[in-house]
């Protein structure tokens, strides 16, 4: 029986995504019940969607990145589960994607929705720089001046990228001027020396050029989030590329810091939404 | 074969037959692919454009309105931010080359583009979309547009090319290609008479690419003239002209189960063998002897072994429930003639070998391991062979893009360069799946079909592709190898059909499962029926890609990304609902009976009528000899230079030590969050690993260890001990990161994969070469099982040779272009509690370094001796002093080592490979980012006391591992008893010097400088 005290996490699978189990493992340390449900069945019934109070898409290659990445899922969110979405974002109700998920929604307007708007595109994840997919570790940093609760409280974190397409591109100026002035730039890729944000040219810590070092974008209510890094990449201390020199040094986390991220979210959620 | 008709469809007012959808990047916007193949084609062909752009060209293959092609573009096609509609005209070229599909070939995005956009025009027509890529290039000739075009962008074999200059795009545009595959309206079954001379036989094998040989070819044609023959088949009614002759299926399909690929003749036939002339000795199978044999003996020891060599992967208990399934694979053959399609085609096909282990394991890592040509060969490319650079990129370019959008992570990646792969890469590919024990309470390493069970194929549909591919494999390469035997992956169509299998695994829709690779359904439901002794099949019912199959064809296609089923009928409605419901195809095509006839139909028509027993028992063993003949080598002769400086640098960036961090990036590592010692480490990530361990599950502690040897260059000298070399390589790496051998309960196992040279077994080359193999196997079974280290899987590929045809004078001759003698070695164990592994690089300044592990002279074939031979004389010096192995010392190192790990008091280990000592001790200080000094003299070594030799030795078994000095006293009790000594200090100077036997510093380097070395040769290429 499912505990109605619990926060629910909605994770949908299908048509390539691939990082469900692992982000279903992060909302469970962080105290919710995540269900992996493939999509089409939420598309049967979208009432489904009822019962949860997180979406989180995850991560992977959505219908092999073909056309663009995230595209043909971003198309499928849009025309298939565009009105449930809708109610899900009024009624107050938290979003997640990384990385694929992150594209998606770009590709499909719920972020950064500007004026609100989240159907429109305005803002894209093009190819990276270097022009090819690449798998590193990147460090982060939040803007303080962000109203987004899934990085609330969070200062610095350092995670994988693994993405080939991860460029951040803004059309114009005025949503640029929207999403800096309403704090939307929730998430920077940074320079570890000096912690500034990482710019285009600061290959490879800013990871694929990203216009202003964004690494993570939230809507203006900062209930609704995107990141192109994995916070599930990190959830156990073995998985820093480099634990068995913190481990001489004494410095191992107790556990992966990527799980505050979840943790956010959950905590968010239980306060308002449960 | 079909008809292709392949035109320019004449635009008209409104709806046209098809219509083009032209995207480029808006103004200002960066092209990175437009910007890489720049720099490649100034690279390779010393080509420099003014500039190369490039642009996406959707063909809609259907009526459909504007209004409705403006909505594709709008929704679909073109990105609002950065993207735009173009015309063909749209300024700033001199040429475009359009570069697409040939009709038939997989267009993985036209597939989803024709899905996507029923989506958005809400309606359910076929839309039949083809994708091009179109390059805009400015600023050079015709002549530099054909030499891009023939040597860089277009593989003839599956891609469509059109090249127009300005003036004709401005003058006419570019027309759409309409092309519809077509055949004969109704599929015919061919006649097949063998009642024909022995030169015909011989002729009907070559010409139909059957590779029977005269034998096989004769005993077919006496099964074809038996009573029993005739009369079963008047018993079900075949017309007459069939009765004592085979259809055109019957013999593909014999074919394909006789072939090399699939049966292994030449690893389970008779062998004569003698030694250096001495006394003949009968070989009862070099499988059965040398690869099963140990392990079965070994079986009784290792209760956590479930399955070996008898399933599409091996398959042991991990403990906690769950099973490891674990097989590799190579794809060789195909890589050259079409290197991406090939080598994802390799990923995805042993990703499948482990979906149909078993119930069906769910694949958690992948694993690559290639041979290729020097990529910076300048040389003459002969016989229609691709340049080195060409097939390198495309390999690599495959497999990312299998595994990447497989969400399978890459454990252990590596390459070795020789121009003798140059000819012939090989693509070895290998997955690692999990699956529960148990699945509603049935175990899940054993399936049967049973009578009566549907048979039922699930995932892509059949086409052309891939048709031979399995009997082709069995061949030589020459230039005119068939156009069909190659196929391109659709990793996202496997990845939802795999999905969907693990789906209906766990929900118990289905009894048994194989994967359909080589050989196709023929294989496939040839090798279930086994179970049951017969079954019935109907090709009218399995789906098509297109019309114009013929029956055989949709019977021995390779079409990838499908898997057969057998299906209890009460469950049959369930498991074609489910597969519905995501988007798979799953379709009833037969039955699988105790019937003891392979029955294949088309509708009505009989087309494959065979005797299971014939098909899978009727041939006799092949007879072979082999000779294994001592040969001697030139042995070096050469000072050791005073200062090794010098040398270390260069040897460090040679291609076979340098790092391959550019490529490997680009592979996922870590999906599924399972990466504990990644495939780079150190200080800046970036110093690869010995071996790497992954947890199996997201919150388990337990890990694998994923580890190999390989060393081709010691088979120069003697394949025995090239084997045993490997063994010990694999083991040892595993070791380093903190693997123990096996136990009754620790789990260690390897998988062998064999890839040989034989063009032909008979001639008297042939019989050394087999003479070859028969010495790497019995290595096989001798360190196996000396080291207790069980084989669970394998593979072999046994032709890897170049046939080149050169003329001489007026003759033309026929040159054969051979791949040194290869095998990798793969090694898995698990690992109790991953906090305990250990990576390579330094730690900490002050640490002690020790050596472990006894040097000899042995540099036979060694990368020093390479090194010497060609900057002396243009070739490498190959010398007889191969390393051998001490299996009995080398154990006790092996767990002496373990118990140290136990421990926690080493910092560090690394195993020496190719390079040695002076390679290692470099590399596992630079990724510390600190500095070492290190003693020869200290060294345990015996040999004539040269610094060169201690160095760059190759001898097997050592280590270098770094101890924090407060747990000297306890790593030196531990190590009590095997060959160990302290040989230097970790320090913080960034240096790495080293003392020679003199006294005197034979090294005394900046490490940043020789990392730098190291790290130049293949970065950005």
């Amino acid at each position: 029986m499912a505990d109605n005290n619990k926060v629910k996490v909605l994770i949908p699978s299908g048509y390539g995504l691939n990082c469900e189990e692992e982000t279903a493992f992060g909302y469970r340390m962080a105290g919710a019940d995540a269900d992996i449900v493939h999509i089409n069945d939420i598309i049967e019934k979208p009432g489904t969607m009822d019962d949860y109070h997180i979406l989180a898409l995850v991560g992977g290659f959505s219908d092999g990145d073909h056309i663009a990445s995230g595209k043909v899922h971003a198309n499928r969110l849009k025309y298939r589960l565009g009105e449930p979405l809708q109610k899900f974002i009024d009624e107050g109700k938290l979003i997640i994607g990384v990385c694929n998920g992150f594209q998606a929604m770009i590709k499909s307007g719920i972020l950064p929705a500007v004026g609100k708007d989240y159907a429109r595109q305005t803002v894209t994840l093009t190819y990276n720089d270097s022009g090819k997919f690449e798998d590193r570790w990147v460090h982060l940093k939040s803007n303080p001046k962000s109203n987004c609760i899934w990085t609330a409280g969070i200062d610095r974190l350092y995670l994988p990228v693994r993405h080939g397409e991860g460029k951040v591109r803004i059309q114009d100026e005025n949503v640029l001027n929207s999403i800096t002035s309403s704090g939307q730039i929730a998430l920077y890729y940074s320079i570890p020396e000096s912690g500034e944000i990482a710019m285009e040219k600061d290959y490879p810590h800013n990871p694929n050029g990203s216009a202003l070092g964004i690494a993570g974008l939230a809507d203006p209510t900062g209930r609704i989030f995107g990141m192109m890094p994995h916070w599930e990449g990190f959830m156990s201390p073995y998985n820093h590329p480099a634990w068995t020199r913190l481990k001489r040094e004494g410095t191992l986390p107790r556990e992966g810091p990527g799980l505050a991220i979840a943790r956010n979210g959950v905590r968010y959620a239980a306060e308002r939404l449960v | 074969m079909g008809t292709q008709l392949l035109s320019d469809s004449t635009p008209s007012g409104g709806a046209s037959l098809s219509s083009r959808i032209v995207v480029a990047f808006k103004k200002g916007e960066m092209d990175p692919l437009g910007s890489s193949l720049e720099k490649s084609v100034g690279r390779f062909l010393n080509i420099h454009a003014q500039s190369i752009r490039t642009r996406r060209v959707y063909t809609i293959n259907a009526e459909i309105s504007k209004n409705e092609a403006d909505s594709l573009a709008a929704n679909l096609f073109v990105d609002p931010v950065t993207e735009c509609r173009a015309k063909d005209s749209d300024n700033g070229f001199d040429w475009i080359v359009e570069v697409g599909y040939k009709p038939g070939v997989t267009d993985p995005v036209g597939k989803t583009a024709s899905s996507a956009a029923r989506e958005i025009l809400g309606s359910k027509a076929e839309y039949g979309i083809g994708t091009a890529t179109q390059y805009l290039v400015k600023g050079v000739g015709r002549e530099a547009i054909d030499r891009m075009v023939n040597e860089l962008l277009v593989n003839p074999l599956i891609e469509n090319v059109r090249v127009f200059s300005r003036e004709e795009v401005h003058a006419s545009g570019i027309k759409a290609l309409h092309y519809e595959l077509g055949g004969r309206a109704v599929p015919q079954v061919g006649v097949r008479d063998l009642n024909v001379s022995d030169d015909e036989l011989v002729g009907i094998s070559r010409k139909g690419v059957l590779s029977l040989s005269l034998g096989e070819m004769k005993t077919i044609q006496k099964h074809t003239q038996s009573m029993q023959f005739t009369e079963s088949r008047k018993k079900i009614g075949m017309p007459q002209e069939f009765l004592n002759k085979l259809t055109d299926a019957e013999l593909e399909v014999i074919a394909q189960t006789q072939s090399e690929h699939c049966k292994h003749k030449i690893f389970n036939g008779n062998i004569r063998y003698s030694e250096d002339g001495g006394q003949e000795e009968e070989i009862n199978g070099l499988f059965g002897t040398y690869i099963k044999a140990p392990t079965e003996r070994m079986l009784a020891q290792y209760p956590w072994i479930l399955s070996a060599f008898s399933d599409n992967a091996g398959i042991v208990d991990f403990g906690n429930g769950m099973l490891i399934a674990d097989k590799a694979e190579t794809h060789n053959a195909p890589s050259a003639l079409d290197p991406y399609g090939g080598a994802i085609t390799g990923i995805l096909g042993v990703n499948r070998d482990v979906l149909g282990a078993g119930l069906g394991a769910k694949p958690i890592l992948n694993i690559f391991g290639y041979c290729f040509g020097n990529p910076f060969y300048s040389g003459e490319l002969k016989g229609g062979i691709l340049h080195p650079s060409r097939i390198r990129n495309g390999v690599h370019r495959g497999v990312i893009d299998g595994g990447n959008q497989s969400g399978i992570p890459l454990a252990d990646g590596f390459e070795i360069f020789d121009d003798r792969y140059g000819f012939r890469p090989l693509v070895y590919c290998g997955t690692i799946g999990i699956m529960p024990k148990s699945i509603l309470g049935r175990s899940s390493y054993v399936k049967k079909a049973e009578p009566g069970d549907a048979v039922v194929m699930v995932g892509g549909r059949i086409g052309k592709d891939g048709i031979h591919g399995n009997t082709f494999a069995s061949e030589a390469l020459t230039s005119n190898s068939p156009v069909q035997a190659v196929q391109i992956g659709d990793s996202i169509t496997q990845k939802v059909m795999a999905d969907f299998l693990i789906e209906a695994r766990d929900l118990g829709l289905y009894r048994s499962i194989t994967d359909n690779g080589a050989g196709g359904l023929s294989s496939s439901v040839g090798e279930m029926a086994k179970d049951t002794g017969g079954c019935t099949m109907d090709l009218e019912k399995a789906p098509l890609k297109y019309s114009g199959l013929e029956p055989w064809e949709i019977l021995v296609s390779e079409s990838q990304e499908r898997m057969t089923l057998a299906v209890e009928p009460a469950k049959v409605d369930e498991l074609v609902k489910l597969a519905a419901k995501r988007g798979v195809e799953a379709t009833v095509i037969g039955e699988f009976n105790g019937s003891g006839m392979f029955h294949v139909k088309y509708g009505q028509m009989t087309v494959a009528y065979l005797d299971m027993g014939f098909l899978h028992g009727g041939f006799p063993k092949m007879d072979m000899e082999a000779q294994w003949k001592t040969v001697l080598h030139d042995e070096p002769d050469f000072k050791s230079p005073e200062k090794l400086d010098g040398t270390l640098k260069e040897m460090l960036a040679r291609l076979n030590i340098c790092s391959k961090e550019y490529r490997m990036r680009q592979y996922d590592h870590e999906v599924k969050a399972l990466s504990v010692v990644k495939p780079f480490v150190g200080k800046d990530l970036d110093t690869p690993s010995d071996a790497t361990v992954s947890i199996i599950r997201p919150g388990s502690t337990e890990g694998i260890v994923v580890a190999r040897g390989m060393n081709p260059y010691y088979s120069d000298i003697d394949t025995y001990h090239m084997t045993a070399s490997v063994i010990d390589e694999a083991i040892r790496r595993a070791v380093a990161v903190g693997a123990k051998l096996p136990s009754n309960k620790d789990i260690m196992y390897a998988l062998d994969n064999f890839c040989w040279n034989l063009a032909a077994v008979d001639s008297d080359e042939g019989k050394l070469k087999m003479g070859q193999l028969v010495r790497s196997n019995r290595a096989l079974a001798e360190y196996c099982e000396a080291f207790g280290v069980p084989c669970i899987s394998g593979k072999d590929s046994m032709k890897n040779v170049w046939k080149l045809k050169e003329k001489l004078g007026d003759k033309e001759i026929e040159k054969v272009i051979s791949i040194p003698p290869t095998l990798l070695f793969s090694v898995r164990a698990k690992m109790e509690d991953v906090s305990r592994a250990v990576t390579m690089d330094a730690k900490k300044d002050g640490d002690i370094v020790y050596a472990v592990g006894m040097t000899y002279d042995e540099l036979g074939a060694s990368e020093y001796f390479a090194y010497m031979g060609e900057k002396a004389r243009g070739t490498p010096y190959i010398g007889n002093r191969v390393p051998k192995v001490d299996a009995h010392r080398a154990k006790e190192t092996y767990s002496a080592l373990g118990r140290a790990v136990e421990t926690g008091c080493i910092a560090s280990a690394h195993t020496p490979t190719i390079g040695g000592l002076g390679v290692a001790a470099a590399q596992s200080a630079f990724a510390g980012g600190l500095g070492m000094e290190m003693d020869l003299a200290k060294v345990p070594y015996s040999g004539q006391g040269r610094d060169d030799y201690i160095m760059f030795s190759q001898s097997n078994s050592r280590f270098i591992v770094t101890v924090p000095p407060e747990r000297k006293r306890e790593f030196e009790d531990i190590m009590k008893g095997t060959v160990f000594a302290e040989v230097g200090r970790i320090d913080g100077s960034g240096m790495l010097r080293v003392k020679g036997l003199s006294g005197a510093y034979v090294i005394d380097s900046d490490l940043a400088m020789l990392k730098d070395a190291w790290k130049r040769t293949l970065e950005g290429v």
